[in-house]
């Protein structure tokens, strides 16, 4: 399985602090809560050292003195500090539960809108798997990122500072060897971050890659149950998730060492200071109440100290997981229309100037898809495009819409360049209908009615299905609103294929491109369709993609595309008899005996 | 100990706050995303995949209780510091004080280890729990039949390996540590506890009453947000696959700022439910930490005035008090762990409900082998023997009916949309089992023929031409995954295909995921074809597969037909009567009856519906 990575080496250099520093955005509206919370944590993680300090003074006190009174309210200030803190804590919580849904839900809201935003050409490149572990499996990671590490790291930070200072000022003999063990437990955190990073950012696209192997299995379920290769499916996503098990096992031994090392060291200095601190003790240079509060200041610190691992794991997953984000979200989205509105010709319909075509992503030099095209549609005239298997018929249409840019040369829509105007205007203009007709989960009426205007209603959507041949939509158990799509009825092809014809003529647009719209039809329901969308087409300027001599007949005029060059143009009768290749397109028989069929 | 008695007592009026769970709505479960099970399989599926990994399992749980043991053996040693070193040191006695060294670093380098080897130990069972898992999901998913997966949206099966299966893994990996650690912790300190002091230790055991309430309650609430969660993510991936899968029509249409809105909408109901949890786990601990500071206050209390009153030595008291903070400290990760148990509990509910499901086309137990071919035919027979199929649902689509097609013929079934065709050719191709009746290939019922079997004999090629990534000959040994590559050129060339491969940048080895937008429908269809051709069955079935071809791609199929695939069984559904031409014989139907056969000579000769429909097609030609 090929990888869909898009990592170069030099995002995986950046480093993780710069990364994760670009959710501010994000994290700005909700800055209040989260800086208080974390203040709050703060508070809570200090109230819990003071504890050890009661202790010492209970015990040096009240307890040595035998003063029961004393120790009543040692006690009642050891309550009043434990509710302060359980309350702080919940504090925390509840100010940023709320808060932290919200930006994880609108960074997914701006990703799938960016995502709808970018070029079709980015989404021909990227496997809808990885889009997705993007919006789910990433975001969380940042989520949980924002609720742990990012106040934790400050917290215990601060916490193990005010810890140290109280056992440096208690005794800084004792101090300095709780501190030995820093160093090297920095040294090791700085590495393991560094190849942990990496092998983090490798588990994640490992999880995209399954995913997509995943999406594609239950998409082409048919085909892999048509030729019973559900078994080799299964070996293909057996052996990429025995590669992500191996991935995260590299993952655990880094983290397990560090955790080692983390556990270990501080250990041993605890060890230290109470060996040392029992000397002290014995020779009379430290009271017993002073070393119960040094050590249980010492085991305090230890969580803080501890969960620095797992802080810093889950920091450098949400980083990679924020780069991987910013990845999409960095991408480009279509650009909005040159401001320089080209001057207005005196041209109506469609015209191709010059227009050619290469894809973005191909090589330099590479022969172009559509080389310099020029063709003129007039007003209320069609023109069907005939050409042979993967001329570039269906790249051309793509590039009415804009949802392909071309690589030089223009379009005009009554003598408007198509550059000139905003998508959202040319889009309103022209109306396509796809070779795959996709359905949205949602009801049969709204599905035509996307392709007009505001406050289109019953009325129109009557006329486009009656247009479409597409009266089985009121036989359909709820009628017009039942549920068809990803979650409702699965339509035959050919009902699909209908929906969408009356979709793109449900608006009248000015502008109409059909990408073989009758591919799925039966015989009956074709010519019905023909009939009725001749009456559409007499005054709309259409670009009708053709395979078959009937769909061509609905256009005036036909253009021959070959090469990626427009060849000839003329009506159907004519190229029939002038041109060898139209005719062999159009009959399947080599040129010449074209008459004897008919 | 007030804090415990006030948490339970209004946990029933804060309910009111919360969302409800959806009320179950009426109809059909898949439409409700909760497939049926039967009660305690998410148990049962959890031990089923531990099961395997039992001395596994108790070897990770040892090295933890020795780490436990290793870790919590300082406050005891700080304990013997104080009583017995320390008063030793003053006697000029030095052994114990190095004992208590000694043990120290003992400890210190045992926990380190232990815990490296811990972590190592348990990634290791959690890895192979989700690697078994996932590969049951993928699995059974894959054996489920065709009408399951037009039913089950694609999006949900894709969150059930994704999200679902995440959320076991942080129940694995964060989860049953924290659990592991949490229970072992507790039971070593409240022993050492009560070793220490029987009624010190007896208070903390005491406070574990209350604690358990609190567990309970959250444990029911969070299970109630949880399960909610899980449904709302999943309609944010089915909404999320939905659009990108059809970008083009979204920005023709100009669906962009609907489809914001629409997400928007089920994008906060993930958001509010999320929160809930958060929430749910704020209150959580809020109220252990009361509870547990409210004991350590009590037993300190208690401890110093016995101190005072010289029933308690000091050391004693200042161990208690060390362990005491560690007892508590594992509260906040035992709410982690219930937590992601919750979490993980919601999405194995649903992961269960899908193993649930039985194949409506299982595999035989017992699978028969297809006779040698009888004649030098590479074809066989077909016999649909008192055949008839409705849905499980309901409606009959097939009503009873007979039919015989003898080996290498190539039938052509034609009818208007609905006439019951594709669900003729899914019975043959075995997406669909009869509902009455018998499917026999050579006098074997299909449902003997186990898979490999079943597709030497049947392949069949549908109108959607989906390319899976990978290179374009990949793609097309999917038909047989052993061809050469002269074999799948060969297939290429047979269906006209060759051409437009060599074009492409890297010929046959291109990648379709990276131009896939790039293969147009008909050139996708052409490879479908190869793959047919490759898979060389003695049945063929094509679903209207020639409907995005050009007419010479439809020539070129026709021709493999009457040449490379000469003398196999044909099924050929086509609304394009140009197949007609190779057909031996002709089947109209309507409505679910086949109500003319007959050759196509003796078909348009005659009056029926197949000779208007003829002349309605010769009339398109013109």
């Amino acid at each position: 399985m090929p990888s869909t990575r898009a990592t170069t080496k030099d995002q995986a250099r950046r480093s993780a602090v710069r990364t994760l520093l670009r959710l501010w955005p994000y994290v700005r509206p909700v800055r209040v809560r989260l800086f208080t919370a974390a203040f709050v944590a703060i508070v809570a993680s200090c109230l819990g050292l003071v504890i050890p300090l009661v202790l010492k003074w209970m015990v040096d006190g009240p307890v040595a003195d035998r003063d029961p009174a004393g120790v009543w309210l040692g006690a009642l200030y050891l309550l009043l500090l434990g509710f302060a803190e359980a309350l702080l804590f919940g504090l925390r919580r509840w100010l940023v539960a709320r808060p932290l849904s919200h930006v994880e839900a609108e960074m997914r809201a701006d990703l799938y809108g960016h995502l709808q935003r970018l070029p079709v050409a980015f989404h021909d490149r990227w496997a809808s798997g990885q889009l997705l572990s993007r919006a789910t499996t990433d975001l969380m990671l940042v989520r949980m990122f924002l609720a742990f590490p990012l106040t934790f790291l400050l917290v215990n930070g601060v916490t193990i500072l005010a810890g140290v200072i109280i056992m440096l000022l208690q005794d800084w003999t004792l101090g300095l060897v709780i501190l030995g063990p820093a160093l090297p437990v920095i040294v090791t955190c700085v590495i393991f971050e560094r190849r942990y990073a990496e092998v983090a950012r490798l588990a994640q696209d490992q999880v995209g890659d399954l995913t997509t192997v995943v999406e594609e299995s239950v998409l082409g379920v048919r085909i892999i149950k048509g030729f019973g290769r559900h078994r080799s499916q299964a070996r293909a996503f057996w052996e990429l998730s025995r590669t992500l098990r191996g991935t995260e096992l590299r993952k655990a031994r880094l983290l397990a060492a560090i955790w080692g090392v983390i556990v270990a060291f501080p250990e041993v200095a605890i060890g230290a200071a109470l060996v040392l601190g029992a000397v002290q003790v014995a020779d009379g240079e430290l009271s017993t109440g002073t070393l119960v509060a040094f050590l249980s200041t010492a085991l305090a610190l230890r969580w803080p100290v501890d969960s620095i691992g797992f802080l810093l794991a889950m920091s450098q997953e949400a980083a990679t997981a924020t780069e991987r984000y910013f990845e999409v979200m960095d991408a480009e989205p279509e650009t909005p229309a040159r401001s320089a509105a080209s001057e207005a010709e005196r041209d109506s319909g469609l015209r191709l100037c010059g227009v050619t075509f290469r894809y973005p992503d191909a090589p330099a030099g590479s022969r172009p898809v559509l080389d310099r095209i020029d063709l003129h549609i007039r007003p209320g005239e069609s023109m069907a495009l005939v050409g042979a298997t993967g001329s570039g018929k269906t790249t051309l249409t793509a590039l009415i819409p804009r949802l392909h840019e071309v690589t030089s040369g223009r379009i005009t829509l009554d003598g408007r360049d198509i550059t000139a105007m905003s998508r959202e205007e040319l889009r309103s203009q022209v109306a396509v209908a796809f070779e795959e007709p996709t359905l949205f989960s949602a009801g049969v009426g709204d599905n035509v009615l996307m392709g007009a205007g505001e406050g289109a209603g019953e009325a129109e959507l009557h006329r486009a299905l009656a247009v479409a041949q597409a009266d089985f939509a009121y036989a359909l158990p709820q009628g017009t609103d039942t549920q068809v799509g990803e979650q409702g009825l699965s339509l035959s092809g050919g009902q699909r294929q209908r929906l969408a014809l009356a979709r793109a003529v449900v608006g009248r647009p000015r502008f109409l491109v059909l990408d073989d719209p009758l591919s799925a039809l039966d015989v009956h329901t074709e010519a019905a369709v023909e009939a009725a969308l001749r009456d559409v087409l007499a005054d709309t300027t259409a670009l009708i993609v053709a395979h078959r001599p009937s769909t061509v007949l609905l256009a005036d005029r036909v253009a021959l595309l070959s090469g990626g060059r427009v060849t000839a143009v003329g009506t159907h009768h004519e190229l029939l008899r002038t041109n060898a290749e139209y005719a062999h397109l159009m009959s399947g028989e080599e040129s010449g005996k074209q008459e004897d069929e008919r | 100990m007030t804090a415990p008695t006030t948490t339970s007592a209004t946990a029933p009026d804060d309910e009111q706050d919360l969302p409800r769970p959806e009320e179950p709505a009426a109809g059909d479960p898949f439409d409700r995303d909760a497939l049926p099970t039967a009660p305690g399989a998410t148990g049962a599926l959890l031990r089923s995949l531990l099961a395997p990994m039992k001395a596994r399992v108790a070897v990770t749980t040892l090295l933890l209780l020795l780490q436990q043991a290793a870790v919590q053996a300082g406050p005891l040693l700080v304990a013997y510091a104080i009583d017995t070193a320390v008063p030793a040191f003053r006697r000029a006695d030095h052994g114990p004080l190095i004992a208590v060294a000694v043990g120290y670093l003992l400890c210190a380098v045992a926990s380190g280890a232990l815990q490296y080897a811990f972590i190592l130990a348990s990634a290791r069972v959690n890895q192979d729990v989700l690697l078994d898992l996932r590969g049951r999901i993928f699995r059974h998913a894959q054996a489920l039949s065709v009408d399951f997966h037009e039913r089950y949206t694609s999006g949900r099966l894709i969150s059930r390996s994704t999200t679902d299966v995440e959320s076991l893994r942080e129940l694995l990996e964060e989860g049953l540590q924290e659990l592991v650690s949490v229970v072992v912790s507790f039971v070593y300190i409240s022993a050492m506890l009560l070793w220490l002091d029987l009624g010190l230790g007896a208070v903390a055991v005491a406070s574990f009453v209350p604690l358990h309430l609190l567990v309970r309650v959250y444990q029911r609430r969070a299970g109630r947000v949880y399960r909610v969660r899980s449904t709302a993510i999943a309609a944010v991936i089915v909404k999320f696959v939905e659009t990108m899968n059809g970008i083009r029509p979204v920005r023709t249409f100009r669906r962009e700022a609907v489809n914001d809105a629409g997400f928007r909408v089920l994008n906060r109901r993930h958001e509010r439910t999320n929160g809930d949890a958060l929430l749910e786990m704020a209150r959580y601990v809020t109220g252990s930490r009361l509870v547990a500071n409210t004991a350590v206050a009590v037993i300190v209390l208690w401890g110093a005035q016995r101190v005072a009153g010289g029933t308690l030595e000091l050391g004693v008291l200042a161990a208690a008090v060390l362990y005491l903070r560690r007892l508590y400290d594992p509260i906040d990760r035992l709410g982690m762990f219930l937590n992601s148990y919750q979490s993980a509990a919601a999405s194995l509910e649903k992961i269960a409900g899908l193993l649930a499901q039985t194949p409506s086309v299982p595999e035989p137990s017992a699978p028969r082998e297809l006779p040698p071919p009888a004649s030098e035919h590479p074809g066989r027979e077909v016999v649909f023997d008192g055949v008839r199929f409705a849905y499980r649902t309901g409606g009959e689509v097939l009503p009873r009916f007979d039919l015989t097609i003898p080996a290498g013929q190539t039938v052509a079934v034609v009818g208007s949309t609905g006439a019951g065709k594709s669900t003729l050719a899914k019975l043959l191709a075995r997406f669909y089992d009869a509902s009455d009746g018998r499917v026999l290939l050579d006098g074997v019922d299909l449902r003997e023929l186990a898979v490999p079997e079943l597709r030497r004999g049947v392949v069949m090629v549908t109108q959607e031409a989906f390319l899976f990534s990978g290179t374009v000959a990949e793609n097309i040994a999917i038909g047989r995954p052993d061809a050469t590559r002269e074999e799948i050129e060969r297939a290429a060339k047979a269906i006209g295909a060759h051409d437009f491969i060599s074009a492409l940048p890297d010929g046959y080895d291109t990648d379709v995921r990276k131009r896939g937008g790039r293969i147009s429908a008909g050139q996708r269809q052409l490879v479908a074809f190869a793959r047919a051709l490759l898979a060389d069955p003695a049945v063929l079935i094509l679903d209207e597969a020639t409907s995005s071809l050009d007419i010479p791609g439809e020539r070129a199929v026709q021709r493999a037909m009457t040449t490379v695939l000469r003398g196999r069984t044909a099924v050929v559904i086509a609304h394009r009567l140009s197949t007609v031409e190779i057909a031996d014989r002709v089947l109209v139907m309507e409505h679910g009856r086949i109500v003319e056969d007959g050759s196509p000579a003796e078909l348009i000769a005659g009056t029926g519906r197949f000779a208007d429909l003829h002349r309605a097609w010769r009339d398109s030609l013109a």
